[in-house]
């Protein structure tokens, strides 16, 4: 099944420059030695580093950022980015343990803008969301964010401004461990993922409200159907497609925006770009890898490299090694590689719907270079990212739909996660989902009736791959929870949606329909997220650290985004330990802006009080 | 010492003493609270400082059939056009069809509607349509859904009220089967029904007249998709009678070709 259908030779070639970008170009040149930095421990070849691009790299305590617009050129048509200090991605900021910093952040463009610094936990007023935080920076301001920093590992900021996200603002923070890195390594790299489009994002925007699948180009078609009719059978294609049907979705829609209208880069480079790490044979590289993207979750491999993850969103965790993972937006993993053989190795990052790929090399010099593996076939969405179980036979659930539905005579579910032994809040728990009365409004087009926990399933696409591919079962965060109490209470919001009409919300609220949140300062709770519909949600709470748990409620993995699949439901601890009004939203751009987001306050109130 | 903070010295003291792997765990500090904390505001404000506004409105314009048709009565203009405006719940609707042939325009009409969502796949829409050309104008009130019916038929079905006891209805369904990703097959089915005779408007009542289309077209862009089909429409009862009266046939096939395009 050809994804890009086009009519001619013509038009698939510039279809090929469009999608792997211009090699040459000045950003492209750039890209090449952008992030290539020693580790910490040898500051000689940090200086090396540095020099070859100054700006490239930032340290210190004192900063200066200038965000301005910058003229690129990444697919052979001229356009406007969002960019700091005249660079895309932004400079990479090193910062130390302990440190206090000064960031004066100057606004040279004709709108408002901001910055918010990633997983950075930082006082209320520092933490950059226009509105929420603070009211912006006008154009021509300075605003001054200071702000100690006590924590350490791979982070990155970017604006929290309309879609100045997607137009190039962002960049990688690495902050160095006061006492040393855990994880030896002799040289390090970071990665940052993106999507760059030279269509203006608010025309996306009005496109996918216009025509939601307008960027899907690998639907199904009557080719498919009658291929499925001799692979499974006339019934089971009926069958099948009379299901998908009757519900009025689509098990094609993997991504909202596709390769049509993104070039995916890799630290600003695109594909024919070909941003290159250097490494010495023998050496343990680490590659400290951000999805910055807008829109877009990768597939990350290095073909004849393991990958050993060490650190997930900034925090170190038990080494795992893996083929594969996929990085949703905002999302952050630090792996080491040790390349044993003097030849380049390819670092391809495809897009979760295959539409496209970003890619970069790791080699003993520059000018090297890999083969680049084809595209995974697409992968179809099944029943149970639907949340309606393994198999067909679980579409006779309709009796759960019932509110009052006695979870006793619940089928037992294989994954269910009905152990929570540590529960006290006695009718508030169980495997079953809760859907508030506010979902069943016209903009929710599903409600999942099994949603799974599934954290040891890699998901759509990745699934029995051949490949050891990472899962959030797999992650352990080293010292374990901030906080060991237990949870005193839940919150159990549902992440809801309607793909045709593109609108996007939590509980079937949206953001201008919704009240906020409200945690009690110093609270231990549990947020329980149960996705709805048929998208992976890479979910974001500002100022404090998610704890994902195991079903049986052990901790697992700390983290700052957390990708909720499909049907999925997933829980996590949060310690209510940050005074102030916060963001919590989904960090698909797009989604964000249309109603998927919420605001959180964390305020003195009595304890007694607390209600969910 | 409370058993947490036991806790971390013992962590603190194994791992010194395991070496390098271990060094003991870095404690999380919680943010200092804000110097400068923002007070609460009402959505609009906020909207307006994040450039964020999930309540914006948006609009578009769809020739959903700008064509060509060779016609028993010679070659024949066709629109069938709609435009919207709103946020996701409510929305100003405009919906105009018509037929320009042999020099005249044949039963143009618009409608302008209001369209509020009201379930999963189903818009409500009140408001009310004119009827232009040749024969007395007629005014009718409108009130009718539009949705998405299971298999994703694009479905609307239209009850009218207009003067003199008049009543109409008007449902409309069509299709998009994908050969390729740009090939569309669009069948498509349109049925007009009347509740009395209207002899100025040549219209008689009951089932008046049925179209039934079948357009290949091909998205050179998903907005831009010229098609070629065949239209069989077919007028019943005393429609068809008028029809036949002025010489012609109530029953007609018809090469269509024509643009779908939209913005």
């Amino acid at each position: 099944m050809s994804k890009l259908h086009l009519p001619s030779a013509a038009l698939n070639r510039s279809r090929r420059r469009f999608v792997q970008g211009l090699a040459g170009g000045t950003l492209a040149v750039v890209g090449a030695r952008h992030f290539a930095l020693a580790a910490a421990a040898d500051a000689a070849a940090t200086a090396d580093a540095a020099a070859t691009d100054a700006g490239a790299v930032l340290s210190g305590t004192d900063f200066n950022l200038e965000i301005g617009a910058l003229p690129v050129n990444f697919t052979g048509r001229p356009g406007i980015a969002t960019a700091v200090n005249g660079r895309l991605p932004a400079p990479l900021l090193r910062w130390r343990e302990g440190d206090a910093i000064t960031l004066r952040v100057s606004n040279r463009l004709s709108a408002p803008t901001s910055i918010h610094w990633h997983g950075m936990i930082v006082p209320a007023d520092m933490d950059g969301v226009p509105g929420v935080s603070f009211d912006g920076i006008a154009p021509g301001a300075t605003y001054v964010y200071r702000f100690k920093v006590n924590q350490s590992g791979t982070y990155w900021y970017h604006s929290h401004s309309r879609f100045q996200e997607q137009t190039g603002l962002y960049g990688p923070i690495v902050i160095e461990p006061r006492r040393g890195e855990r994880h030896h390594a002799d040289r390090e790299h970071v990665v940052l993922l993106s999507d760059w489009t030279d269509l203006d994002p608010e025309h996306i925007y009005r496109t996918l409200k216009r025509q939601s699948n307008y960027f899907n180009f690998g639907r199904r078609t009557v080719g498919d159907f009658l291929n499925d009719v001799r692979k499974q059978g006339w019934k089971t294609a009926v069958a099948d497609r009379d299901m998908w049907g009757r519900m009025r979705m689509d098990p094609t829609d993997l991504a909202d925006v596709s390769g049509y209208a993104y070039t995916y880069l890799l630290n600003g480079a695109t594909p024919a770009g070909n941003w290159t790490g250097l490494f010495r044979r023998g050496e343990k590289v680490r590659l400290r890898i951000i999805n910055g993207s807008s829109m877009t979750f990768f597939d990350i491999r290095i073909p004849g490299l393991e990958l050993t993850v060490v650190a997930a969103d900034g925090q170190d965790v038990e080494p795992v090694t893996v083929d594969e993972f996929r990085i949703g937006n905002a999302e952050v993993y630090d792996v080491i590689v040790e390349p044993k053989d003097d030849r380049a190795y390819t670092l391809f990052a495809q897009s979760i719907d295959r539409s496209g790929y970003a890619r970069g090399t790791l080699a003993p010099q520059l000018g090297l270079q890999a083969e680049v593996p084809p595209l995974d076939p697409r992968p179809l969405l099944t029943m149970m990212d639907m949340g309606m179980g393994h198999d067909m036979a679980g579409m006779d659930m309709g009796s759960m739909k019932g509110k009052d539905a006695d979870m006793s005579s619940m089928p037992s579910m294989d994954h269910g996660a009905t152990d929570h032994g540590a529960m006290s809040m006695g009718d508030s728990m169980s495997a079953a989902p809760h859907p508030a009365p506010t979902e069943f409004g016209p903009n929710v087009d599903s409600v999942a009736e099994r949603p799974q926990t599934r954290l040891d399933d890699p998901g759509v696409g990745l699934r029995n791959n051949g490949r050891r591919v990472l899962t959030y079962a797999d992650l352990h965060t080293l010292g374990g929870p901030i906080d060991r109490r237990p949870a005193g209470r839940d919150i159990e919001l549902h992440l809801t949606g309607h793909m045709e009409r593109y609108v996007w919300s939590f509980n079937g609220r949206k953001f201008s329909d919704s009240e906020p949140l409200r945690f009690n300062y110093g609270e231990r709770l549990r947020l329980v997220l149960v996705n709805d519909s048929m998208m992976n949600h890479p979910i974001h709470l500002h100022g404090m650290w998610g704890e994902v748990e195991s079903e049986k409620g052990e901790f697992l993995v700390r983290k700052h985004t957390i990708t909720v699949q499909p049907g999925q439901r997933l829980a996590y601890g949060v310690t209510a330990d940050a005074l102030g009004r916060w963001a919590y939203h989904c960090h698909l751009l797009y989604h964000m802006e249309a109603g998927m987001f919420r605001e959180v306050h964390v305020e003195h109130r009595p304890r007694n009080d607390a209600k969910s | 010492m409370s058993p947490r903070t036991k806790l971390v010295w013992i962590c603190g003291v194994m791992g010194l003493m395991a070496g390098s792997f271990a060094l003991a765990e870095a404690p999380h500090v919680p943010p200092d609270p804000p110097r400068h904390p923002m007070a609460d505001m009402p959505y609009a404000k906020m909207a307006a400082l994040m450039q964020m506004d999930d309540t914006a409105r948006t609009g578009m314009v769809l020739f959903d059939q700008l064509e060509w048709r060779n016609t028993a009565l010679g070659n024949a203009a066709v629109w069938d056009a709609q435009a919207w405006y709103g946020g996701d719940t409510n929305k100003i609707w405009l919906r105009t069809e018509g037929e320009r042939v042999a020099g005249t325009t044949q039963n143009p009409r618009a409608d302008l509607l209001w369209d509020h969502t009201f379930a999963r796949w189903w818009s409500v829409q009140t408001g009310g349509r004119q009827d232009f050309g040749a024969g007395p104008a007629r005014t009718w009130a409108a009130i009718g859904i539009q949705g998405l019916a299971p298999y994703w038929l694009a479905t609307e079905a239209t009850f009218y009220v207009g003067e003199q006891g008049r009543t109409a209805m008007r449902v409309k369904s069509e299709y998009n089967l994908l050969l390729t990703q740009r090939l569309i097959l669009q069948p498509e089915g349109e049925a007009n029904l009347y509740g009395k005779s209207d002899p100025a408007r040549r219209l008689g009542s009951g089932l008046s007249d049925l179209e039934l289309g079948l357009r290949l077209r091909y998205e050179l862009r998903r907005e831009f998709a010229p098609y070629i089909g065949v239209v069989w429409s077919r007028q019943f009862g005393e429609t068809a009678d008028r029809v036949r009266e002025s010489g012609g046939n109530p029953g007609d096939m018809q090469f269509v070709a024509g643009v779908r395009a939209w913005l």
